[in-house]
């Protein structure tokens, strides 16, 4: 039973002499919660605007269920949008919003009614079916946009950028029913947003675009962890990957030795492909240094750097800590810390960070070769 | 303290001076302005001897007479039957104005379509043709289709979407809609016309309102059209008439005139405030939003 799955192959779009799409292929198994996400104008919202047939594609073709859709009418497809801006009809009550698909089909009155009531049932706005549009708040609004797609019963269900209009508060809400949503339906979704503690929470599989390509589809953690290239490493987690450029001192089977600030670096890699000599950049997230004199000293699997306090964000939860290096022009370092912690700027720290924690991204920015032992890394 | 207080008095009698001022000024414009107005009213109700015999608004010998021979008029029609005809023509005139127009500028708003700016250029274009330009070539048009002494030449043009201006401005208050919300019709499977219908409409009602009350407003005072193509004096419309009224005696009773006048005004103005609140919201977002 295909029932909910999403195949593309090979999918272009251009916009006159503009790419936005350049050739996607993705399957996406039924019932996931797929999110895109992206940098503005990677073509996150015209790929989903071409799973949902607003836009045709200029080549490939698309597949829900068991059906070629490529060139078949929105209406016809199986699916139902959220859209950023809620469209929801300003002249119409809730009710009528959420039945008017149903009343273009065609469909008797009762059944409308019916389906409308069972829908409203789960968003909770039973006490609000005979408001306009205008009456109701931005939250409000948005799940009578979601109550239109339940109604449908769709194969998919679409959501373009649904939290964007939303304050902070309101969003943190919104995501968590979106979440329960999706556990109460199990319905395929494609979830398309910029914000990723959105797709880091919401989504079974991410898909990370970027100029129209996919960089890297995959877990959230997977993504997390082992991020294929170094635009994934940059975009997926916040504040974003500390990277340093390093040159290759020499490869072994299990591991690939890096000169990086004066010191050596023998990352643990296996089935790397680089040569000694080749430039690389080395990633460390935020998170993943220690602080303190001295945290690892005499850990061979380690590494210790001395830094000058730059810049300090205390956020209480955490703080960020922005370092300079003394050895290190380009840039600054930024530590992430949990807690609280006091520190003045202009002093020195010394940070360390286990080499199993290290990405190592080659010259043309792909991963090199497998980590050293994954449950070194999960650590 | 008592500076200050001083001070605050003068301000505060400034203000009210230059208040008193302004008012007076604007009322004093004001007056000049509608006393024309004022003064066609105030004749209705006058004998034709005092209209030109005094200088005072309100009559000395208030009359229905102009009213009541002004409506039996001086043909074998009464007015009431002018007024019937134009309304024979300005009703579909405004029918086919809305529709034609709202067809067209969703066409130019949604569409994409080889040589689209072209196209709208030549449509913006033909709002600065003179409509003088255009009378003979018309005229010999409609009457090689026997359409001469009919009211069709005065509403089928308008099935054309012709009033350019109309269409611009449809165009330019959809051009301040999201699609969003069409897109979303389209989803729930409407095809172009009735996310037309069940969509745009609504939402630009207001622009719609607007073009139908120009529409009615331009039709009713519209005397060059009517006066071209209709020759029986039973199909005049009340523009015609009142000219009539003007010339077909040598002595023009001007009381009746007058009334027959105000009388004409009441149609637009009756429509005009139904739906006055529409109408400046149509203007404005029509023209600003763009």
């Amino acid at each position: 039973m295909a029932k909910g799955r999403v195949q593309l192959h090979g999918v272009m779009k251009s916009f006159g002499a503009v790419d936005v799409i350049k050739g996607v292929d993705l399957e996406i198994a039924p019932g996931e919660l797929t999110v895109f996400v992206g940098p503005s104008g990677c073509g996150k919202s015209t790929l989903l605007r071409l799973v949902s047939g607003l836009e045709l594609p200029t080549g490939g073709s698309i597949m829900i269920g068991d059906r070629d859709v490529t060139l078949v009418h929105p209406s016809e497809r199986g699916i139902a949008m959220v859209f950023q801006s809620y469209a929801l009809y300003p002249h119409m009550s809730v009710a009528e919003n959420m039945g008017f698909g149903l009343k273009i089909a065609g469909l008797p009155k009762n059944l409308i009614k019916e389906k409308v009531a069972r829908a409203a049932e789960i968003l909770q706005l039973t006490p609000l079916l005979d408001r306009k549009p205008r009456a109701l708040s931005g939250g409000q609004r948005q799940r009578v946009a979601i109550g239109r797609c339940i109604v449908r019963e769709p194969e998919v269900f679409l959501f373009d950028e649904p939290l964007s209009n939303l304050d902070a508060a309101l969003r943190g809400q919104m995501r968590v029913e979106i979440a329960r949503l999706h556990a109460k339906l199990g319905a395929t979704m494609i979830y398309v947003t910029h914000d990723q503690v959105e797709a880091m929470t919401l989504a079974t599989r991410i898909v990370v675009l970027n100029a129209g390509r996919v960089e890297q589809i995959g877990a959230p953690i997977e993504l997390y962890r082992h991020p294929a290239n170094l635009f994934v490493a940059g975009f997926i987690g916040s504040p974003r990957m500390n990277f340093m450029d390093g040159l290759v001192d020499g490869a072994e089977a299990d591991s690939v030795s890096v000169r990086l600030n004066g010191a050596t670096l023998r990352l643990p890699r296996h089935n790397a492909d680089v040569r000694p000599g080749a430039k690389v950049t080395v990633g460390i997230r935020p998170e993943h240094f220690r602080v303190g004199p001295g945290v690892d000293a005499g850990d061979d699997q380690a590494v210790e750097f001395d830094s000058v306090i730059d810049l300090v964000e205390r956020l209480g939860g955490e703080t960020l800590a922005h370092l300079r290096m003394p050895s290190l022009s380009d840039g600054v370092l930024v530590v992430k810390m949990s807690g609280d912690i006091a520190l003045r700027i202009g002093t020195g720290l010394r940070v360390g960070v286990r080499l199993a924690q290290c990405h190592l991204f080659d010259a043309q920015g792909r991963a090199v070769g497998e980590p050293g032992s994954r449950a070194a890394v999960a650590a | 303290m008592n500076l200050i207080g001083t001070a605050r008095r003068d301000a505060a009698w400034m203000g009210r001076v230059n208040a008193l001022i302004r008012y007076g000024v604007l009322i004093g414009v004001g007056l000049i302005m509608l006393y024309p107005l004022f003064w066609m009213v105030a004749a209705s109700f006058k004998p034709n001897h005092e209209i030109f015999g005094s200088v005072n608004l309100w009559p000395k010998d208030p009359t229905l007479d102009g009213v009541v021979k002004g409506w039996r008029t001086g043909t074998e029609y009464s007015f009431a039957t002018y007024l019937l005809n134009s309304f024979m023509f300005i009703i579909p005139k405004v029918v086919l104005t809305v529709v034609s127009s709202v067809l067209v500028a969703y066409g130019f708003a949604r569409f994409r379509m080889p040589g689209k700016q072209l196209w709208f250029a030549l449509m913006v274009a033909t709002i600065l043709l003179p409509k003088s330009v255009l009378l003979i070539p018309q005229y010999l048009m409609f009457r090689e289709l026997g359409w001469l002494d009919t009211y069709l030449p005065l509403y089928i043009p308008c099935a054309f979407a012709t009033d350019g201006f109309f269409v611009f401005m449809v165009v330019q208050f959809l051009r301040g809609i999201p699609p969003d919300m069409e897109e979303a019709a389209v989803i729930d499977g409407c095809n172009s016309l009735q996310v037309l219908w069940h969509v745009v409409v609504p939402v630009i009602m207001p622009a719609i309102i607007s073009i139908a009350l120009f529409q009615f407003m331009w039709s009713l005072n519209d005397f060059l059209y009517p006066l071209i193509y209709l020759s029986s004096v039973g199909k005049y419309p009340v523009a015609l008439a009142l000219k009539m009224a003007i010339d077909v005696t040598e002595a023009t009773a001007w009381n009746q005139v007058l009334a027959m006048s105000t009388i004409a005004l009441l149609p637009s103005l009756i429509v005009f405030f139904l739906a006055q609140r529409y109408f400046v919201e149509g203007i404005t977002s029509g023209s600003v939003k763009g």
